[in-house]
């Protein structure tokens, strides 16, 4: 565990890097980003976290059973929408020309429009939940493992 | 023995990637006819402005859904691994 | 900027993948191998994206984007999917180093070949 001034700022600074990860993953559609992207700025705040505080101190908040119900739920929802259009294809993106997310952009270049999109969108989302989920399991064991704690079930 | 062995290897290979930088296109004009097909019609076809996000996603879909499978299996695998080794360095 | 002479891009990647190809062959120690695949999987990223570009282009993004030609954008899309297995194999060799350290007590490859017990 280090200073107190870097505690508080390391307090201070993950709500930033929290809504930046969101930002990149939620506009992947638009501008250069989407799932994986975001999901590895969120990693890299949590890493901060881990760095500031010890490892004994995050286990307390991040359990890992939480973490591994976020993870499944991420890849489930990706299959999901990957079955949703198995009438045409697999994988066919079928909320084109429907008012959710639906909207068909200007052909050329064009200022973007948020309701666009198709799938796409939710499929970022999904992807962004599961990286985030896993990767953050991934170091925080090592970190346990590393100062002679035990790993818990 | 070993290292005469492994010199011809060596040589062996860097001698094909050097053949293969000669003889590839040069840089800044690659042959593109499926890409300028991507290019005119993702707009219509997937309503996305990000190209690059609908080649993702919608055209080579199958792809990702391989990769967020072995994302899958090797986080699996680290945790699987590193709970056994506690338990057994305790025990013995 | 119109004939960068010899390739030079290409030329870079495969010196890297040169160098890995020489630690891999001729090195014992474990960490040293583990990175010797991360630099060959840095070249091959690298080749992947010198692939795909036009001279003068911008990124495949139709929001506000100037005039001219589009960079091609399947070789990002495959850059994408290997660069993320590339991170969870080495988390995954990585942990497989930990288990032969302890089990044998070192870090050399030529002591870690019997496999018994």
């Amino acid at each position: 565990m280090l200073s107190k001034i870097v505690r508080t700022v390391a307090n201070q600074l993950i709500v930033f890097i929290l809504i930046f990860g969101l930002y990149v993953i939620a506009h992947g559609h638009l501008t250069p980003g989407g799932g994986f992207q975001g999901g590895a700025v969120i990693v890299s705040g949590v890493v901060m976290l881990l760095v500031a505080f010890s490892s004994k101190e995050l286990k307390k908040s991040l359990r890992e059973r939480v973490l591994s119900i976020m993870e499944s739920t991420g890849a489930l929802i990706f299959v999901a929408l990957a079955f949703a259009g198995i009438g045409t294809a697999f994988f066919y993106n079928l909320l084109v020309g429907t008012p959710i997310f639906g909207r068909i952009p200007a052909p050329g270049p064009n200022p973007g429009d948020f309701w666009t999109g198709g799938v796409i969108p939710l499929m970022n989302l999904a992807v962004g939940l599961k990286v985030v989920a896993g990767l953050s399991a991934v170091v925080l064991a090592l970190a346990l493992f590393a100062s002679g704690e035990e790993v818990e079930e | 023995m070993r290292k005469v062995v492994g010199l011809i290897l060596l040589l062996v290979l860097v001698a094909f990637l050097v053949w293969g930088v000669l003889l590839i296109h040069p840089f800044g004009y690659p042959p593109s006819d499926m890409d300028d097909y991507i290019i005119d019609n993702a707009q219509e076809q997937t309503a996305n402005n990000n190209v690059v996000a609908s080649v993702v996603f919608d055209y080579r879909g199958f792809d990702t859904l391989g990769e967020a499978t072995i994302l899958f299996t090797a986080v699996t695998g680290v945790l699987l691994l590193l709970r056994t080794l506690k338990r057994r360095e305790e025990s013995s | 900027m119109e004939h960068i002479p010899l390739n030079f891009p290409f030329l870079a990647a495969a010196l890297l993948v040169g160098i890995s190809f020489y630690i891999i062959i001729f090195k014992k120690n474990l960490i040293k191998l583990i990175m010797g695949i991360a630099m060959m999987a840095s070249g091959v990223n690298l080749f992947l994206v010198a692939l795909g570009y036009r001279a003068g282009g911008n990124a495949p993004i139709y929001t506000d984007v100037p005039e001219g030609p589009m960079v091609l954008p399947v070789p990002q899309a495959l850059t994408l999917t290997s660069i993320v297995i590339n991170v969870a194999v080495l988390a995954l060799m990585l942990t497989i180093v930990i288990h032969i350290y302890r089990h044998t007590g070192s870090l050399d490859s030529e002591k870690s070949r019997k496999m018994k017990g």
